[in-house]
């Protein structure tokens, strides 16, 4: 067999765990909180992570974060730090450990984690302020690469 | 030119020199003449710098509500409550004011000693522990729903007689216990968005969470008329709304959890003055 095809196999072979994504508990942040593997097997799209940025029903980052060139939304929120430059200024590893789980790059931010399924004191089921039966992300391993993708094309 | 007409001419003033639209946080409270402590230098051992009204976080046509009665619409809710206080109710045919009288005159200072120490019950209760005691053991009438009408009616009524006084909570003694546990909520970061009071009310206050401007969560208001609601809210209403957003499983109002949280944030504005029924976004 030659070594294209044996390459071939076990990709075949991880492929069930590839084609969905890194469950929020099998995702590795090292010790500076950064996550060097993306968490889905399709890159991030910047025009889908600029939606999930923007939407109050997905991400809604704009609730505490500013970015100037998102001239549509009006009334962005001022409690994190603007966004201008972030993809400058932090390595596509490390935006995707802050947004994944932030309180892993800071500790005790006030920055919700978007990536963990687990650990939360009285969780909900969504916002109807019953308990929770079954937590999920709070975006999904896609979405989140969407917006690491997004953030990344903010040079200046 | 009456007293009303005065402060209507102040509140326009302050309106004008704050600009549209924005909060004005110099701004002073004049409510039907009485001028209203809403801004305190922060006693030792406040965790806030300085202690602020969430009127004062408010955008000049919601402050300026809350300076006229007539203006006020919490004051429908009230008057309703007033025909209530006189109104003969279960089994044991009394009224409120069989007991207590004029509501002006005996319910006056009560709510801003609240909440407080029940010796007989062993517990922390809420203004509205008592409304319910003497409609049960004195009336043999129902209880009455803590988050709903009448019961915030008549909460507001009385709370209305405390207007202007300064908030002034026993935390001593055994009610010493409630506060450390209320304190303990406070800093506790609930839900699957992880957001304790503290966050947003201690560390965050004055800046814009999107289109809210987040102020310090003050009670001195409540119940309060919110404009977003067209209603009065309760404050553990406000509570159970406010942990429902971090995506947590609630508290109950009335429950032991929300009266302890209710002490020790009372505590942090001891000195604000009574606005109930404030106005508010």
């Amino acid at each position: 067999m030659k070594r294209g095809s044996i390459a071939f196999a076990l990709a075949a072979l991880a492929a069930p765990a590839l084609a969905g994504a890194v469950a929020p508990g099998d995702v590795v942040f090292d010790d500076e909180g950064k996550v060097a593997a993306p968490l889905s097997d399709t890159p991030g799209d910047p025009a889908a992570g600029k939606k999930v940025f923007s939407s109050r029903s997905l991400g809604n980052c704009v609730a505490c974060h500013s970015v100037s060139s998102l001239t549509d939304v009006q009334w962005p929120g001022e409690v994190g730090p603007e966004l201008d430059g972030i993809g400058a200024r932090r390595s596509v590893e490390e935006l995707r450990g802050i947004v994944a789980d932030a309180k892993k790059t800071f500790e005790g931010s006030m920055m919700p984690s978007f990536y963990r399924v687990t650990g939360f004191i009285r969780p909900g089921d969504a916002f109807t302020g019953k308990a929770a039966k079954e937590i999920t992300p709070l975006l999904s391993a896609q979405e989140i690469e969407d917006v690491v993708a997004f953030l990344a094309t903010l040079k200046d | 030119m009456g007293r009303k007409a005065l402060s209507l001419i102040a509140a326009a003033a302050f309106a004008i020199a704050a600009g549209a639209a924005s909060a004005d946080e110099d701004a002073e409270l004049v409510v039907e003449g009485q001028e209203i402590v809403t801004k305190l230098e922060s006693p030792e051992g406040n965790p806030l710098p300085v202690i602020l009204s969430g009127w004062r976080f408010r955008e000049d046509a919601t402050q300026a509500l809350q300076t006229d009665d007539f203006e006020n619409p919490s004051f429908l809710e009230i008057d309703a409550a007033r025909e209530l206080w006189t109104k003969v109710e279960g089994k044991a045919g009394k009224s409120c004011a069989d007991c207590h009288g004029d509501v002006e005159e005996t319910m006056k200072g009560v709510r801003a000693h609240m909440p407080k120490w029940n010796e007989k019950a062993g517990e922390v209760w809420s203004l509205e522990n008592y409304v319910n005691d003497c409609r049960v053991n004195r009336m043999e009438a129902d209880a009455w729903t803590w988050e709903k009408n009448p019961m915030i009616g008549m909460t507001a009524l009385i709370g209305l007689q405390s207007r202007g006084m300064p908030m002034e909570v026993d935390v001593s003694g055994p009610a010493e216990e409630w506060f450390e546990r209320g304190k303990e909520m406070y800093y506790t970061r609930f839900g699957q968005l992880e957001l304790a009071c503290a966050n947003c009310h201690e560390d965050h206050w004055g800046d814009m969470i999107r289109a809210d401007h987040l102020s310090q969560g003050q009670v001195n208001g409540f119940p309060t008329y919110r404009l977003r609601n067209t209603k009065l809210v309760s404050l553990h209403d406000r509570f159970k709304g406010c942990i429902r957003d971090t995506r947590g499983e609630t508290f109950s109002p009335g429950s032991a959890e929300f009266r302890a949280l209710e002490l020790y944030v009372a505590w942090r504005g001891q000195g604000l003055g009574i606005e109930t029924p404030s106005v508010r976004q």
